[in-house]
């Protein structure tokens, strides 16, 4: 695999901190195409954070490079206020993520990559509910589709399995892995299921003692 | 019913509650969407307020109003609009708002009957001019959301979404927010800044039980508005009660029914 060319995302002595408090010390990693880097590290060691602090810096600065305009990445946030009774069906809802167009309605080809979508993520049952009278694990799904549906280069996961149950995430793994395999696109998920990390990630970014160190889950195949 | 058509105070009035209608269409569901409703009963309020300045002043009320209104949502799109959602706030800015409203009043020296008029408004007194305003403020708030449209549904129906993967989501508050003060000013001098707050918000939050997509929202919020004001004049007009008092009951009922819906469909 020619790893230069298929280089996203390079980020290089970074340093990671909540107001004034340092949280990672002199951070460097890259990210490849069609590969998922999980982050991982104890609660409050700054994964969050890290990706916020990455998003700040989106190409502004020679601490995060990107190969990637920033309306090629997306990121689904740890939380959302989804009350019972939100009305947008989950089709709408996979809706709002096309931005590139400023027509108030959306074209022929736009909704047919809403329900191409909404194929890749499993959701062909639930396009006309609202996304109110669903699962948890179904939205986590709906926010994917919502993601994927501007056709990302970079995706990250905040935690998305955090409030899933066993099924439900391998569900969502599942998917993520043939949407990898499918667009090419590379992930970086952050979560806390060590077993997750070992079944799905190509890499491992663990946080610790505000040092960070990447490895391989398991051999290129 | 003919009859009642032949005044030309009756005719303005059914059209200025038509364009009315489609401005609570188009606000209403956004309003509900980001949850704002308290802040629009603050503008009806702050609206109170800027009209009796415009009296003080001797000068249009509206333009008390208009100024009142916009500078605040530019105070509150820009800076405070965290702060703006907390109970508390949303409090004092009501007290402050209508103690100045009452000042101003006073200082100008007019008779209360001005207050209920700015309160309540007065929709069978209803000029020509006025109805021509309202359709320049309808084509203009038609014209500013199709133009923001994508971003401002993003920013609306998934706040957190938009705030990481959608640019310039403050400039498509602010501009929402200027929209919604010069809706609730324009339309405040016809059904009263009290009434606004009712048409802007209920049948919205309505639609949302019935209904389950933006386009669809739309509509049926703007033909609960046009079944409220429309049987309100009509029925003030046979009962010589107050149409504000049948607008209000008549929503009410629309969103009982609403709540209730939804409940059995759930079951």
């Amino acid at each position: 695999m020619n790893k230069e060319s298929n280089l996203i995302l390079s980020v290089r002595n970074l340093d990671v901190a909540v107001k004034n408090r340092k949280l990672i010390n002199d951070l460097s990693f890259d990210i490849f195409s069609q590969t998922l880097t999980c982050v991982t590290g104890e609660n409050g060691v700054g994964k969050t954070t890290l990706i916020k602090t990455i998003l700040k810096h989106f190409n502004k600065n020679e601490h995060v490079q990107a190969k990637i305009k920033r309306s090629d990445m997306q990121y689904i946030p740890q939380l959302r206020n989804i009350d019972d009774d939100y009305p947008l069906t989950v089709s709408d809802f996979i809706g709002l993520g096309l931005q590139h167009s400023i027509l108030p309605w959306l074209s022929k080809k736009e909704k047919q990559s809403v329900q191409k979508v909404i194929e890749m993520t499993k959701l062909q049952d639930l396009a006309n509910t609202p996304l109110g009278s669903c699962s948890g694990g179904e939205q986590q799904r709906v926010y994917l589709a919502q993601a994927l549906v501007s056709k990302p280069k970079l995706l990250i996961l905040d935690e998305s399995t955090a409030s899933l149950d066993k099924e439900a995430k391998f569900m969502l793994l599942d998917v993520v892995k043939n949407v990898i395999a499918e667009t090419g696109a590379a992930v970086l998920f952050i979560t806390h299921d060590p077993v997750l990390v070992q079944q799905y990630g190509d890499y491992d970014l663990n946080i610790a003692n505000q040092t960070a160190t990447i490895t391989t889950v398991k051999e290129d195949q | 019913m003919l009859e009642m058509l032949s005044y030309p105070f009756m005719q303005y009035a059914f059209v200025a509650s038509f364009f009315i209608s489609i401005l609570c269409g188009l606000m209403g569901v956004f309003v509900v969407a980001r949850k704002t409703a308290f802040f629009t009963h603050t503008l009806s309020e702050i609206s109170f307020s800027g009209a009796s300045f415009g009296v003080f002043l001797g000068a249009n009320p509206i333009l008390g109003m208009l100024l009142f209104t916009v500078l605040s949502s530019l105070m509150i799109g820009t800076v405070g609009s965290r702060v703006s959602r907390r109970e508390s706030s949303i409090s004092v800015f009501s007290v402050f708002f209508i103690g100045l409203g009452i000042l101003f009043l006073s200082l100008a020296d007019t008779q209360s009957s001005y207050a209920t008029n700015i309160l309540f408004g007065s929709i069978v007194g209803i000029s020509y001019s006025n109805v021509q305003t309202l359709v320049g403020l309808s084509v203009a708030i038609i014209v500013i959301t199709t133009l923001i449209y994508r971003k401002l549904k993003y920013n609306s129906f998934d706040n957190v979404g938009a705030s990481f993967n959608s640019r310039a989501n403050t400039l498509v508050s602010v501009i929402f927010l200027i929209l919604l003060a010069c809706t609730v000013s324009v339309t405040a001098q016809i059904v009263g800044s009290l009434l606004i707050f009712a048409l802007l918000t209920i049948p919205a939050s309505s639609a949302r039980y019935f209904v389950h997509s933006i386009w669809s929202m739309t509509i049926l919020t703007f033909i609960f508005s046009l079944i409220g004001t429309w049987f309100g004049l009509y029925l003030s007009f046979v009962t010589n009660l107050p149409v504000s008092f049948f607008i209000a009951t008549i929503e009410t009922i629309i969103y009982i029914i609403a709540v209730i819906y939804d409940k059995v469909t759930r079951i």
